[in-house]
């Protein structure tokens, strides 16, 4: 539903815009400052992540609903080299970038829902969702 | 975005005044870690409270500035870490073990007042010639 937004990841500037237009999206949505943050973060690391493995790539924003709860859904995709191991990729503090390891289970852990679709060669595709808690 | 740095007697203070890139980031660190040596200062002081975020990488960035600036002499602590900041720090599991936090600026200065005033005393007296 609604329209989304697409914003190309290519240079570090790009990870700023893209973790900004997150929280202004957030916003919209009605979380909490706190959870504009959360998600904002979980936007820095997996745009990063684009960076880091595939160089470029694209995220995309927007507002989704389910019932009566409203979310924020970001997609991130990019055509880089794929992950070869996705569970080893999950875990914190694991790394192949002499990174903190806190890319992909940072991101996870900050959002709701968190899906990893990768095929080695041809890219990545994360999509991850946080829902407002109903009041 | 660059960050300034300000001489304060014997610190300084690198005040960041928006959003940073991680090139941002990183250029903070090695601009700070010249000029403790240079200026020969014995404390550093990075105010984060315009700081929209504080991912991975900068939380990584501020670790490295505090240990590389403690094994060049000087002290440092982070200022103005955000209460949504923090919120997310904690759930991302972020953490900046070793890394001395105070809540602002104020309390910054009072803090590396009591430590290089603690290491001033506890230096051994050298004897003349």
């Amino acid at each position: 539903m609604g329209e989304e937004l697409r914003l190309p990841i290519a240079a570090d500037v790009d990870v700023v815009e893209a973790r900004q237009q997150g929280r202004a999206l957030a916003a919209v949505a009605g979380f909490s400052s706190g959870e504009q943050t959360v998600i904002a973060a979980a936007i820095s690391e997996i745009a990063r992540n684009i960076l880091m493995y595939a160089k470029k790539g694209e995220i995309i924003l927007s507002l989704v609903q389910n019932g009566d709860r409203q979310g924020v859904s970001v997609v991130a995709i990019d055509q880089g080299p794929g992950i070869p191991d996705i569970d080893r990729a999950m875990q914190y503090g694991y790394s192949t970038s002499h990174g903190v390891g806190a890319g992909l289970p940072g991101a996870k852990r900050l959002m709701d829902e968190f899906e990893v679709d990768s095929i080695v060669g041809r890219g990545t595709t994360i999509t991850m969702k946080k829902w407002r808690r109903s009041i | 975005m660059e960050v300034p740095i300000l001489r304060q007697g014997q610190y300084l203070i690198a005040s960041i005044q928006s959003a940073l890139t991680d090139a941002d980031l990183s250029h903070l660190r090695e601009a700070l870690i010249a000029q403790v040596g240079r200026s020969r200062c014995r404390g550093v002081i990075v105010d984060v409270t315009a700081l929209d975020v504080m991912d991975s990488f900068a939380v990584r960035t501020l670790r490295d500035i505090a240990h590389m600036a403690r094994l060049r002499g000087a002290e440092t602590v982070i200022v103005g870490i955000q209460p949504d900041v923090a919120f997310a720090m904690v759930q991302l599991g972020l953490t900046l073990k070793g890394v001395a936090t105070v809540l602002d600026l104020e309390e910054g200065l009072a803090f590396l007042d009591s430590r290089t005033k603690a290491t001033l005393d506890t230096k051994p007296k050298r004897g003349r010639g």
